[in-house]
């Protein structure tokens, strides 16, 4: 049978979500970034809110994000997102908007961004991509960087004595009266994924509700950072990162679990 | 209807801005602008007009609003003075480059550092010169009454939006502090989101609809080419600038023999100083330049066929009398006078400096020093 005989629509089970472009991704194959992409474009097209979504990328690695989704987006300088997101939902307060930012981004230079947009409570969803490590500039060492964990700036393992301990960003957040929604994921199985998608989901139905932020973190893979194989990496992150970093909601409907 | 009222400069132009019909505002506060945002937190203009007032928790936030804001086509101002300016210079530099409408309010204080709260005039070069990262300019207007405080905001938010480039008001803490007289402009409507998807749909990211592909606003070109593309379309706007926007007030030149140039509170101070020459016989003339950038440059040469010499008074230790001198092109003469600190000239200062440095000293030295020139 001839590969065009088969592609009807009739013999379709799935397929990729039109609010994802055919540009080709520019991230490494086996990162996690591709997935978590797709998962919130799936939510936004099931939940049919294109016309009513903006989007803000971070700088990093998915700074080209707005290359990849089909919405309209802004680029944020470093770690700003948050700021730049507070702005687009208080002067367009019937608008979804979110950020979406890795850990040097949000948990380094935007710190008071970020610990600020969710203390006023901005109607925003924040989605962070922890993977523990810079990967846009080549594997340096992040604020979530674990201890002993080599980078390029801390090539004999993060020492906590010098350069202090994983920040745990989401924790911290769920403690402020602001987020509504806290929770941290996780895409590297199907299962994962599902799960992954269903937060993403209620934090975007949450913002129907302008009860403030709602913040999920999910916790990622760098292959080439790290400098493992794809598989490798998943199998370093359940060890290792998950440990410190455990899945799970932390905040739900403003009360912590 | 328009109205007259006694007002600070700083409370003028967070008036004016409310009557803009600007959609928000997010500030921070230092002295000596703080005024502006306790106006704007008093007047609850979220309920006379729907605008929305923030104030963020740094000045890199409030730019970093004002540019989330600006990329969805809003009509939005931020307004500081000098430190808090240094820290919005990243933000500026991204609005600049991801060309969005904004309007940024610098009221001067001394520095460098912490310096002073007083008034000054020495963030001329961080104005005109770039200040952020890279290849921009701002259009600079230079307001030098309580009335301009308020005027200019509006004229700053058309050329923010003909251009879709940042607008800098650079005024300083003797026009931000002082109080006038100054008549108000009447409520202009804030448009609808109708209105501005109507204006600005073809860029701002308000929501991709179905009938156009979707907007983007970034200022990053991985390619190199495409980036020379934007500085290239960056520099057509600032020459169409100064070929269409160019703002400047000669005063007395007709007949002057020896000119003074002096800008914002400097020129104010100079008018006077102007008008004691002109009683002791001396034909003094004063060219304003009310947009630093563009600046004056060719109406500036043109007064060198007719002037012997040229003072440029500012409250700094020189720094627009590089651009004076290359625009006389060493025709005539040119010299600095300005005090530092926070301290404010007083007209016989200028006077006499004019003497001693322009008309007694006819053949002038360029290799002066920076320090002598500062009495």
């Amino acid at each position: 049978m001839e590969v065009l005989n088969i592609i009807k629509p009739e013999n379709q089970v799935f397929c990729k979500t039109k609010l994802m472009t055919d540009t080709p991704l520019s991230y490494c194959p086996g990162c996690g970034h591709g997935t978590a992409h797709n998962l919130t474009m799936e939510v936004v097209d099931e939940m049919g809110i294109q016309e009513d979504t903006i989007g803000v990328a971070p700088v990093g690695c998915s700074v080209l994000a707005y290359d990849f989704m089909n919405i309209d987006m802004t680029q944020a300088a470093h770690g700003r997102a948050p700021a730049v997101a507070t702005a687009i939902a208080r002067t367009w307060p019937k608008k979804y908007v979110f950020t979406y930012q890795g850990d040097g981004d949000l948990a380094a230079i935007g710190t008071a961004e970020t610990i600020h947009a969710c203390n006023r409570g901005e109607n925003i969803v924040i989605i962070f991509i922890n993977n523990g490590i810079y990967g846009m500039t080549g594997g340096q060492m992040a604020p979530t960087t674990l201890e002993g964990m080599k980078s390029s700036t801390s090539p004999f393992g993060r020492d906590i004595k010098t350069m202090g301990s994983p920040l745990k960003m989401t924790e911290l957040v769920a403690q402020l009266p602001g987020t509504y929604y806290v929770t941290r994921q996780a895409v590297h199985t199907h299962k994962h994924a599902r799960k992954a998608k269903k937060a993403i989901r209620q934090a975007f139905e949450n913002l129907k509700l302008k009860k403030g932020v709602s913040f999920v973190e999910i916790v990622s893979n760098c292959n080439s950072g790290w400098k493992m194989t794809p598989n490798d990496s998943n199998e370093w992150m359940v060890d290792n990162m998950f440990p410190y970093y455990p899945l799970g909601d932390i905040k739900v409907n403003g009360k912590l679990k | 209807m328009s109205e007259l009222k006694l007002m600070k400069g700083n409370e003028a132009l967070a008036e004016a801005a409310i009557r803009a019909g600007a959609d928000a505002y997010f500030g921070y506060p230092i002295t000596p602008q703080t005024e502006l945002i306790e106006y704007l937190m008093n007047e609850q203009p979220e309920k006379r007009t729907g605008m929305v007032v923030l104030q963020a928790e740094s000045e890199i936030a409030a730019i970093n609003m004002v540019y989330g804001a600006a990329s969805t086509g809003k009509k939005v101002l931020t307004s500081s003075s000098s430190p808090g300016i240094s820290l919005k210079l990243e933000g500026i530099s991204y609005l600049a480059g991801a060309e969005l409408p904004a309007v940024i309010v610098n009221v001067v204080r001394g520095g460098p550092g912490l310096g002073t709260i007083q008034p000054s005039q020495a963030d001329y070069f961080q104005s005109v010169k770039g200040g952020g990262h890279g290849d921009y300019k701002l259009y600079v207007l230079a307001p030098s009454s309580v009335q301009e405080m308020s005027d200019f905001v509006e004229d700053a938010f058309d050329i923010a939006f003909k251009y879709r480039a940042p607008v800098l008001i650079l005024s300083d803490g003797l026009i931000g502090q002082m109080m006038e007289k100054v008549e108000l402009k009447p409520q202009k409507q804030r448009r609808t989101d109708e209105e501005l998807i109507k204006e600005c749909g073809s860029w701002a990211t308000t929501g991709k609809t179905k009938d156009r592909e979707r907007n983007i606003i970034t200022s990053l070109d991985l390619q190199s080419e495409k980036m020379e593309a934007r500085v290239h379309r960056l520099m057509k706007k600032y020459e169409q600038m100064e070929n269409e926007d160019l703002r400047f007030e000669k005063i007395n030149c007709d007949d002057a023999e020896y000119l003074i140039v002096a800008y914002g509170s400097s020129a104010r101070i100079s008018q006077k100083a102007v008008e004691m020459a002109r009683a002791k016989g001396i034909k003094v003339g004063l060219l304003r330049p009310i947009t630093l950038f563009p600046f004056p440059k060719k109406q500036l040469f043109e007064l060198t066929d007719q002037v012997k010499g040229v003072l440029s008074v500012e409250l700094n230790a020189g720094q627009m009398v590089e651009d004076v001198r290359l625009s006389v092109e060493f025709k005539v003469p040119v010299e600095h006078f300005g005090r530092t600190g926070g301290i404010i000239h007083t007209p016989e200062e200028i006077l006499e400096a004019l003497e001693q440095k322009i008309i007694n000293n006819g053949s002038i030295k360029h290799h002066k020093t920076r320090e002598s020139s500062i009495l």
